[in-house]
């Protein structure tokens, strides 16, 4: 079906081609107040062009107002919670060769796949800490798939865990039935940039280096059912704003295209990893355009779940609970197994981790960071989703 | 303090309520100031969302939004928002009630995870499963008279027509439909969804709607109890003024029945 749909060019990458991205994000480097306050007086942003306007440098003075317009939009939609959810990395083996992620095939890191019984035990710790919610991620290849290893972890987990996403490597449609069928609600795949010659750039060798195969990820894993759709771009690969615009450009075509799926974007800045890369400086986005960019996707998605990784400071994480965030990860560790190194009471790792894909920078735990949300006047809501609705017992 | 004004009763299945006003217990900013509010409102039935409840019998810390609930002569009505279809639905009702849940469901079906609009051919199919079963079930509609029927021809207990989208604090977008679905009803009919000011609710009660559920416009206010409170009094104000009549021949409606031309056209039969 997917197939077909690219065939006539309806699925996103056949899409993607005729948007002018280029010419949005030119707009969006240049537009002047007076475009930003036209949309800002309306409240909404109608238009990729409207949303580009509200990225532009000169609505810097109107910050304060964006956050505000984001902020009433955020608690009527999702009220005054926020979603906690941890990540378990399963495996850092990988068939890729990408310049900027610590999995990559060409660092010497040491590498490890976990147990399905490993797992378990990691995922019953997490759920002690009062986890409900569960991403599961892996580097790709091909053995996680293929002899039903995801799906064992996915349906041991259920018993504590009642929502359930995967972060992999892309599948075809056939391939993640089974993985919906598990009991597995939530698809994320970030595209890591929406630029076509730096992806290809970066993107060395395997199957990764597929940029329009990896652009309609979500839409054949819709196609199998899953619920919960995740979207993103790895901010500081390329300019920011062309990033920006092209999320917001896969949001709505996923809208309408997906619309039964809860979709999500997140918002994840580069971080230092293992392979020592470098990103371009320019392509940096500030903590402040960071703001920008939440209140400016708040504006032209109303209804879209933000989520914010333990990559960002926990002084920032602080601020933008009430800006516009609906979700956050906690307490997280990004290497396989890391897990069984953490002391339970104070939630701190006992050893180095090596194997880690990037280094964290929100390291509290998740007892504290939901003490920090109840401060904010937000309630952290761990269970959101019962398998029950899925799962015939 | 107000006094209580004296108004009927509101039956729903087999119980009797003395509040026209149903809470919605989401988006809170904590646990506490949920109970607060529910407790402030005066309300008799409230709803929680059973993807947010432990549903295995056990205690669950970290989803233990019922042992906020226990409040006295306050029923917990599950909801089933979540559910994408009727069986869906269905499975997780009968889950609430193994769980120990009253046997009463607010069936909430929204495919639609954005809007959060019902979806109506779904609605109907589990409402008829589940008043077999012996549920009461209050379904939550788009304001469709027809489907409105349909549900009250199957045996649910109530219809819940939203007045605009949920959270969207719009009021009463679809009271030409909201009137028509009052008029014909034969259950109680509750405006659910998009009550954002308690003038909203006060206009609902007017227009003849048993019941409001209201929960964004409490839930995110600066100050929760008291606009708890506020709701209460509009919804009384709004129940009174419809008993004693007050605003019989207000509705635009009733102008179009009632009016008479100044020469009427059947002076005629006098002459």
């Amino acid at each position: 079906m997917i197939n077909r749909r690219q065939e006539r060019g309806d699925a996103f990458s056949g899409v993607y081609k005729q948007l002018p991205i280029g010419a949005l994000t030119h707009y969006a480097h240049r537009a002047e107040i007076k475009d930003a306050e036209r949309v800002l007086d309306n409240g909404r942003a109608r238009t990729l062009e409207d949303f580009a306007s509200l990225l532009s440098p000169s609505i810097a003075p109107h910050l304060e107002t964006m956050a505000a317009h984001s902020q009433a939009i955020t608690q009527r939609h999702f009220g005054k919670t926020i979603r906690l959810f941890a990540p378990i990395y399963l495996s850092n083996e990988c068939v890729n060769i990408c310049k900027y992620c610590g999995f990559s095939k060409n660092n010497s890191i040491p590498r490890i796949t976990i147990s399905e019984e490993q797992a378990q035990n990691e995922i019953q710790k997490l759920a002690r800490q009062g986890f409900r919610s569960l991403l599961i991620v892996a580097g790709e290849h091909p053995k996680y798939v293929s002899n039903g290893y995801v799906s064992t972890v996915i349906k041991n987990a259920l018993q504590v865990m009642p929502h359930i996403g995967i972060e992999l490597g892309p599948m075809d449609t056939e391939d993640y039935l089974p993985i919906v069928t598990a009991g597995c609600e939530g698809l994320i795949a970030y595209q890591e940039t929406y630029y076509q010659p730096t992806y290809e750039y970066l993107h060395v060798s395997g199957p990764k280096k597929l940029f329009h195969w990896r652009l309609d990820t979500v839409e054949r894993g819709y196609l199998a059912g899953f619920r919960r759709l995740g979207i993103g771009a790895l901010f500081g690969l390329h300019d920011w704003r062309y990033e920006v615009i092209s999320v917001a450009a896969h949001a709505l075509h996923l809208l309408k295209n997906c619309w039964k799926a809860q979709l999500t974007i997140s918002l994840p800045r580069m971080r230092p990893a293992a392979g020592g890369f470098q990103p371009d400086p320019s392509f940096a986005m500030s903590d402040r355009e960071l703001v920008q960019t939440i209140c400016a996707f708040r504006l032209l998605l109303p209804t879209v779940g933000l989520v914010l990784s333990t990559r960002e400071s926990p002084a920032l994480r602080n601020g933008l609970i009430q800006l516009g965030i609906t979700t956050m990860s906690a307490g997280a560790c990004t290497e396989p197994g890391g897990y069984s190194h953490f002391d339970e009471s104070q939630w701190t790792p006992t050893q180095e981790q090596p194997g880690e894909q990037f280094h964290i920078a929100d390291e509290r735990s998740p007892t504290e960071i939901a003490t920090i949300i109840r401060k904010c006047g937000y309630e952290a809501v761990w269970k959101d989703f019962d398998p029950s609705f899925v799962l015939s017992a | 303090m107000i006094e209580t004004l004296h108004t009927q009763s509101l039956t729903i299945g087999n119980r009797t309520f003395a509040s026209r006003l149903l809470l919605g217990t989401g988006k809170f900013a904590s646990n506490e100031v949920m109970r607060s509010a529910v407790i402030a409102s005066g309300t008799g039935l409230v709803t929680v969302a059973l993807k947010r409840v432990s549903l295995k019998g056990d205690k669950d810390p970290f989803a233990d939004i019922l042992d906020f609930l226990q409040i006295e002569n306050c029923l917990i009505l599950p909801n089933t928002a979540g559910a994408f279809n009727a069986e869906e639905a269905v499975r997780i009702a009968r889950l609430a009630v193994k769980a120990g849940l009253p046997q009463w469901v607010k069936l909430e079906i929204h495919p639609d995870p954005n809007y959060l609009l019902p979806d109506p051919i779904e609605t109907l199919k589990a409402a008829e499963i589940l008043v077999k079963e012996g549920f009461t079930v209050l379904p939550y509609i788009n304001a469709d008279p027809v489907l409105a029927m349909r549900l009250q021809d199957v045996g649910c207990a109530a219809v819940m027509p939203l007045g605009s989208p949920i959270g969207s604090n719009r009021g009463l977008d679809t009271r030409a439909m909201i009137e028509i679905i009052i008029e014909q009803a034969r259950v109680p009919v509750i405006v659910d969804a998009g009550i954002g000011v308690p003038s909203h609710a006060a206009a609902a009660l007017e227009m003849g709607a048993s019941a409001v559920l209201v929960n964004t416009a409490i839930a995110i206010a600066r100050d929760p109890v008291i606009t708890a409170r506020a709701f209460a009094w509009a919804v009384q104000a709004g129940r009174v003024a419809f008993e004693s009549g007050s605003t019989r021949g207000a509705t635009e409606r009733n102008h179009s029945l009632k009016a008479s031309p100044t020469s009427p056209l059947t002076a005629f039969l006098n002459a």
